[in-house]
């Protein structure tokens, strides 16, 4: 019988079925961070009950952290939390890249460059952006802070198969296009809905065709499709990237991996209760308009009017998205002025994104009236950044060069939208409030917000000059 | 956790969809240690003024009819977005216990369950009648009978719903799951040594 690669992944991690109760599937890597993790510990605790296999957590922490000053969290509730952090990983042994580190980052960013996490693991974390690591061919997903501590205490997760879903991209990317868009543009075709319930797997010689960075970004945005989890199949991409990493495996054991992974991907004919198709030559760079990440139009476009939607709901959820962002039906995208510009998250902060951007602003102004914010997704991505140079030309282009965290993807820790500002954020999230209550926040990619950091506005970057 | 018992009580409509756990509990509430305490947030962006404490007469939670609803009904694609089980730590605190609605985000569905909350998913008919019926007569009681998996109201309606058999023992029950899923250890350490064979890697070395 044929299977596809969720089924396949499934299957190896299936510890028990019994016919009573929940199947209980095992989780081989368990991410961790600040917010999600301490009532876990503490219910933990209170159970007396112990971290059942420590060598498979890495813990960071990103999301309270300031990227100026790092060490001054002026909020004493978030510097609690992260003191809470470094005592439970501590007690426990957890490996932990803390606030000390020169490891330090975002979880979705410090995790793969230490080869944590391989093809054909389950991985979880309390974190929706776990979705990530679905581009090495893992199954990985976000679960709640009861499922931490149950994960901690017994390794398992009491789950529902998932159905699933192929996302097939075919075709040449047209030029500045990149894994955000792609991401942006499924989004726009599923709805946020749209992959509820399914784990979606990303296929096609689009998605072969991206590098690991890419295949993250992409997978990172299953979420906000909906989906469970987003995959993509491992193939001499994601071996050539995990090959010599830390936690890779090793010596004779790396060629037995590669041949198990190799087996991984989905058979031949297998078959999907879902199908999407988009062609790549459609997928101009885009730029969300509205307060979903459905809400997402090409940059050539114009800002919608709630009569173009047939669907009542959508119709009415665009009317009150224009009234939040302050944007008018007709409104062309590229006259949409913006204040803030944000490079980094999970989604976007990886080296890739900061020389997409740097080869935009090279020998370039950021616009009067405009701040630009840089923050690298972990201290290795400012390294090497820093040794290639791109620092420099991000600050002579008037743009300040942070330290690393989730900084203004959720805002956190202090970085943040005041009430009527509007941004391009290289993010995940342009939900009302998001980066800072009564902020507007347009998603787009990281060259995309560099030309908007630029002119001011939302540009083309295809014909800008 | 708290067994689910069958209850009759006040439910409040709020005809939005997409309603995210950004908008449920906004991120500057979720630095806190602890699990309890979040309900005095929940939906804080809408619910209070610009000077976070005067509640905004325009949010429809605040209508006097909905005070002590346990019963939230809501449009589509209800608890979008962030893993955060904040949001459900927020609606139990609040008050709530039931949420209707035509569907649910994954994480936060199975998140409600870990809190003795029940997420009950109905038609698109089924859940424009229901509003309907709030509409016309705020204040209004449903019934939500979890043994029976029914919805019923004072206008007529009775409403059949679907929920997974052992979700609905453990929310009748109340049952710790951690302590469900150690009775089959057996089973997860016969699991790790075949692991610890066939993909020695991922163990650290004896």
């Amino acid at each position: 019988m044929t299977r596809t690669m969720y089924e396949k992944i499934w299957d190896a991690n299936l510890v028990h079925e019994p016919e009573a109760g929940s199947p209980l599937l095992f989780v081989d890597r368990h991410l961790m961070h600040e917010v999600t993790s301490p009532q876990a510990f503490e219910g933990l605790r209170l159970q007396k009950r112990k971290v059942r296999n420590v060598h498979s957590i890495l813990g960071t922490i990103d999301h309270c952290v300031p990227t100026k000053d790092r060490f001054n969290i002026v909020d004493v509730i978030a510097k609690k939390q992260v003191e809470t952090m470094t005592a439970n990983c501590e007690e426990n042994e957890i490996n932990l890249y803390g606030m000390n580190s020169n490891q330090n980052g975002v979880i979705h960013i410090v995790v793969p460059e230490h080869g944590f996490v391989h093809p054909g693991m389950v991985v979880c974390c309390g974190d929706s952006h776990t979705a990530t690591h679905g581009a090495f061919g893992a199954l990985a997903f976000g679960i709640g802070t009861s499922e931490v501590e149950h994960v901690m205490a017994t390794q398992t997760l009491q789950q529902k198969k998932a159905k699933t879903m192929l996302v097939k991209v075919e075709g040449k990317l047209p030029a500045f296009s990149t894994a955000k868009d792609i991401a942006l543009a499924i989004i726009a075709k599923t709805g946020t809905a749209g992959g509820t319930g399914y784990v979606m797997e990303f296929a096609g010689n689009t998605i072969t065709d991206l590098s690991m960075e890419g295949r993250m970004t992409l997978c990172n945005m299953a979420i906000e499709a909906g989906a469970r989890a987003g995959l993509v199949a491992p193939d001499q991409v994601t071996f050539d990237y995990l090959e010599g990493k830390e936690f890779a495996p090793k010596g004779k054991d790396w060629p037995v991996a590669v041949e198990y992974w190799k087996s991984l991907v989905s058979d031949e004919g297998a078959e999907f209760d879902a199908v999407i198709e988009l062609k790549a030559e459609d997928i101009a760079p885009q730029v969300s308009w509205g307060t979903s990440p459905e809400q997402v139009i090409s940059v050539t476009g114009v800002v919608p009017s709630p009569s173009d939607f047939t669907n009542e709901v959508k119709s009415q959820a665009c009317a009150s998205a224009l009234k939040y962002m302050a944007l008018d039906a007709g409104q062309k995208i590229t006259d949409i002025n913006i204040d803030i510009v944000f490079i980094g998250s999970c989604t976007n902060g990886r080296i890739e994104d900061f020389r997409a951007a740097a080869e935009l602003l090279k020998g370039k102004k950021v616009a009067a009236g405009v701040q630009a914010i840089a923050v690298p997704g972990s201290f290795p991505v400012k390294v090497q950044a820093e040794e290639e140079g791109l620092d420099k030309i991000f600050m002579d282009a008037g743009w300040e060069w942070r330290d690393p965290g989730c900084s203004m993807c959720l805002a956190m820790n202090g970085d943040e939208l005041k009430d009527g500002q509007r941004s391009a954020s290289t993010s995940n999230r342009n939900f009302e409030g998001r980066q800072g209550k009564g902020g507007r926040t347009h998603l787009v990619s990281p060259a995309m917000a560099a030309a908007a950091s630029v002119a001011g506005h939302f540009v083309d970057i295809r014909d800008w000059k | 956790m708290q067994p689910y018992i069958k209850h009759t009580s006040i439910a409040a409509l709020m005809d939005r969809s997409n309603v995210d756990t950004d908008q449920i509990i906004p991120k500057n509430f979720m630095k806190k240690v602890e699990r309890t305490g979040f309900g005095i947030n929940l939906f804080h962006n809408w619910r209070y003024l610009a000077d976070n404490v005067t509640p905004n007469p325009e949010f429809e939670l605040n209508k006097p009819a909905f005070q002590g609803a346990k019963i939230l009904v809501a449009g589509e694609n209800f608890g979008c977005g962030s893993s955060r089980e904040h949001a459900p730590w927020a609606i139990a605190d609040y008050g709530f216990n039931t949420i209707i609605s035509t569907s649910f985000a994954d994480i936060f569905f199975s998140n409600c369950f870990k809190n003795s909350i029940l997420p009950i998913v109905v038609t698109d008919e089924q859940l424009a009648e229901l509003m309907a019926e709030i509409a016309g007569n705020e204040g209004v009681e449903f019934t939500v009978d979890l043994e029976a998996q029914k919805v019923t109201t004072p206008g007529g309606l009775s409403i059949a719903f679907e929920v997974d058999a052992f979700r609905k023992e453990s929310l009748l029950e109340g049952l710790d799951d951690i302590a469900w899923t150690l009775k089959h250890e057996e089973q997860i350490s016969a699991y790790e040594n075949a692991q610890k064979k066939r993909l020695p890697w991922l163990w650290p070395s004896a």
